[in-house]
């Protein structure tokens, strides 16, 4: 049997599952930004966007561009009814202050400590792009990170022993969506938690540079 | 009688000294784009820019930093295909990279008075080598200290006299927190309103942060 990894969409929409109604999370650039398209809006979930956006929906038709409202990402969006705005400080109170339940980032590697690599691909690059990656990192009550398993290059896992590029923060990821497997960080190292079907235990740990538990 | 307003940009930006920190708001939208573009004509030289990003290859930021007369830039994030990527290959531009929350709370620190502040944000990372940190509760946390402006340059959907002024939407992002730590906060304003019209209740920033407001009609 073989087995059919997810595409982007296909991550964004597994996270989705996994959200509950009343949670306030903020979804990164890249994957995360398209979990949002697979959260029902009668599913009351309340989504921050760090430019100040509490609340933010979904992007509105064509004819209805709001150039006064974007999200994190400089994409236009709606606000959802009881939304609201607020400046750039209190916005990063939110993400520093413990106030999001949820934060999904993407990224470039994660250790079975939790360590996150996701701004910078070396050292020295010369051009640097943090963001607000770290902030979000070390303030959200959790953290997941959307991501492929392994590189596309040279198939390199992105599932580590260690971060072998730049940290973004320590010991913070709870739990990673990759396009084969869901994993949960835990004491003892990654515990898989789900698996696209088809896919062995053993093609998922050969996949994987660090050692992996089944629940 | 309190009147903040002033006749054109120009009148606006006068006086700016060369050597200033100016701090740019903004994101995506609520940029103050007339006043940047009159930073350009004014001529002020040697000027450090905080923003939250440095920009593209074209807009505001891009031109103003194409003129050559910003020497240090204080930001988020610098995209490589850009002006300011490329002005800090070549070694022509200084760049402060400070994580997007720990600038804001910076601006909002030189605003309030703050001396210093410890932060989780980027303790353990590349930027907290060679600099101070301290575990609190039981978290590694890094020194910070505020980034206080010469001038700010503020967006604004309305303002009054008094130079109380609302932000419309997402434009608000910077503008509110950069209004209040700068010595010379310099306003520029989509409409025009009667003292009193905005409810005092939906003030978003109080006109006492505010010095110089010009009126940059759509």
């Amino acid at each position: 049997m073989t087995f059919k990894p997810l595409d982007r969409a296909g991550i964004a929409a597994r996270i989705a599952r996994d959200i509950p109604e009343g949670w306030f999370v903020n979804l990164g650039i890249g994957i995360p930004t398209g979990v949002s398209d697979y959260v029902p809006l009668y599913r009351e979930v309340i989504f921050h966007s760090e430019n100040g956006v509490i609340g933010a929906g979904p992007a509105p038709d064509a004819d209805r561009v709001d150039p006064y409202l974007l999200n994190a990402g400089t994409q236009h969006i709606t606000l959802r009814t009881g939304g609201s705005f607020v400046h750039h400080a209190d916005s990063f109170a939110i993400a520093r202050g413990g106030h999001l339940d949820l934060c999904v980032l993407g990224a470039f590697e994660v250790a079975e400590n939790g360590d996150l690599a996701n701004w910078a691909r070396s050292q020295d690059e010369p051009v640097k792009q943090v963001g607000g990656a770290m902030d979000l990192a070390i303030g959200a009550k959790r953290l997941w990170v959307a991501m492929e398993h392994n590189t596309k290059a040279n198939g390199e896992s992105r599932i580590r022993l260690a971060c072998s590029y730049p940290l973004t923060a320590k010991g913070v990821v709870r739990r990673v969506y990759t396009d084969i497997a869901v994993l949960d960080v835990t004491p003892r190292g990654f515990v898989v938690r789900d698996m696209v079907p088809g896919l062995t235990r053993q093609e998922l740990q050969e996949r994987s540079e660090a050692e992996l538990y089944w629940a | 009688m309190i009147d903040k307003f002033v006749p054109d940009v120009a009148a606006a930006l006068a006086g700016i000294a060369d050597g200033s920190v100016i701090l740019l708001a903004g994101f995506g939208n609520g940029m103050p784009e007339a006043l940047m573009e009159g930073l350009v004509a004014q001529g002020a030289r040697d000027l450090t820019l905080v923003a939250n990003s440095g920009g593209r290859d074209d807009g505001p930021v891009a031109e103003l930093l194409g003129s050559g007369r910003v020497r240090r830039l204080v930001c988020s994030f610098v995209r490589a295909a850009s002006v300011a990527g490329r002005q800090f290959a070549a070694g022509k531009l200084e760049l402060e990279i400070v994580p997007q929350g720990t600038l804001a709370e910076r601006i909002r620190a030189a605003g309030a008075g703050v001396q210093g502040f410890y932060t989780p944000t980027g303790a353990d990372t590349l930027l907290a080598e060679g600099r101070e940190t301290r575990v609190i509760n039981g978290r590694n946390c890094l020194l910070e200290y505020p980034l206080q402006g010469d001038v700010a340059l503020i967006d604004a959907w309305e303002a009054d006299r008094w130079g109380n002024l609302t932000h419309r939407e997402s434009a608000r992002n910077y503008n509110p927190v950069m209004a209040m730590a700068a010595r010379l906060t310099i306003v520029q304003t989509r409409h025009v309103v009667s003292l009193g019209d905005i409810p005092p209740e939906h003030v978003h920033t109080s006109g006492v942060f505010v010095h110089r407001v010009v009126h940059v009609p759509a």
